[in-house]
């Protein structure tokens, strides 16, 4: 019982690995997706003006795995992973579709003509409502949709390339496999 | 007459003032029946702001606050219960979507933690005091060795001498 005093000292150390630990690895303003492994929301959309013949629930069930990432005209976070999008689609890694939110036709289609298109086809979410079936709070998002068109992920904020060979070359190459 | 008039206008000046701050807090359109408007705020008032984080969409002026109230309104008006309108966002957002997190087996920790972590303090404290009167009784009860009685004897008598 000498090391008596030492119980207070190991429970404070205890609370500041938690809290250390909570403090630089956990982020509150990120609220995972709770639709993890269920199918997409229902939904149809028509497209941006010119680019792709709109997007519904049935085209993301492609038998592979693609993402669809949740874009808009307005927001600043979207230029930062756009052109690693533009490098995927140039190297054919993976099909992305584009779900364009609270946006108008003609901005989308200026801000795609400007910065490229990544997408395979585009569907235009004007009102938000399906982004909200999909409980986005926030743009970006990307979820990875699997081969027969469940949500596999949702990646929160712009795609890096660190994260995408943690959070989605898994699930390529498992289907590769 | 022009005496009684400024307080009149003054008055008349007011009045949008006094209808505006007893109404919404947001202006959007409400649902006709009051009843329903009145669940609708109950419900929006528990329904976290997910971009706020610690506001409810009640209180939220961001867009997305907008839509949800939106939505809780469409559902009432459908005819939705209260448990069915919450039950809809949770189901596209989960719990943390609730202000109020329910109570099961993924929030047992959140809800009882508290709870441990106070009797176990008590516990802790309880032992510790309990110790402590131990120890000051054994203190009482300590005796000098002959040895050491020896010692102060011949130490007192030393000291009378000198």
């Amino acid at each position: 019982m000498r090391l008596r005093f030492l119980i207070p000292v190991a429970t404070f150390a205890g609370i500041a690995v938690v809290m250390w630990y909570a403090l630089f690895n956990l982020n509150p303003t990120e609220i995972p997706t709770e639709l993890v492994s269920k199918p997409a929301p229902e939904f149809s959309l028509e497209p941006v003006p010119g680019y792709g013949t709109g997007l519904a629930k049935e085209d993301l069930a492609t038998g592979k795995v693609v993402l669809l990432n949740v874009f808009a005209s307005w927001c600043v976070a979207c230029m930062a992973e756009h052109p690693f999008f533009m490098e995927l689609k140039a190297q054919n890694t993976v099909d992305i579709y584009g779900l364009n939110y609270k946006d108008t036709p003609e901005a989308a289609a200026k801000w795609l003509e400007r910065h490229g298109n990544p997408y395979k086809s585009t569907g235009m979410d004007l009102k938000g409502r399906v982004g909200i079936d999909f409980g986005v709070y926030g743009v970006p998002e990307t979820f990875v949709i699997s081969a027969d068109g469940k949500i596999l992920d949702k990646i929160i904020g712009p795609v890096s390339r660190a994260m995408f060979e943690t959070r989605v070359r898994p699930f390529l190459n498992e289907v590769g496999s | 007459m022009k005496v009684l008039a400024r307080p009149l206008i003054l008055a008349a000046l007011l009045v949008p003032f006094i209808v505006l701050s007893s109404s919404a807090i947001f202006i959007e359109e409400n649902l006709k029946d009051p009843a329903l408007e009145s669940r609708v705020r109950a419900i929006s008032a528990e329904i976290r702001c997910l971009v706020c984080q610690n506001q409810s969409i009640l209180d939220s002026n961001a867009d997305l606050a907008k839509d949800l109230r939106l939505i809780v309104r469409e559902r009432v008006a459908l005819g939705d219960t209260d448990q069915e309108v919450r039950r809809y966002l949770v189901d596209r957002y989960g719990d943390w979507v609730l202000l109020d997190p329910p109570f099961k087996l993924t929030t047992v920790l959140l809800w009882l933690g508290p709870v441990m972590i106070f009797i176990f303090g008590a516990i802790a404290m309880v032992i510790f005091l309990r110790g402590r009167s131990h120890a000051s009784k054994e203190d009482v009860v300590v005796k000098l060795s002959t040895e050491e009685e020896m010692e102060i004897n011949r130490i007192l008598d030393s000291d009378s001498r000198g």
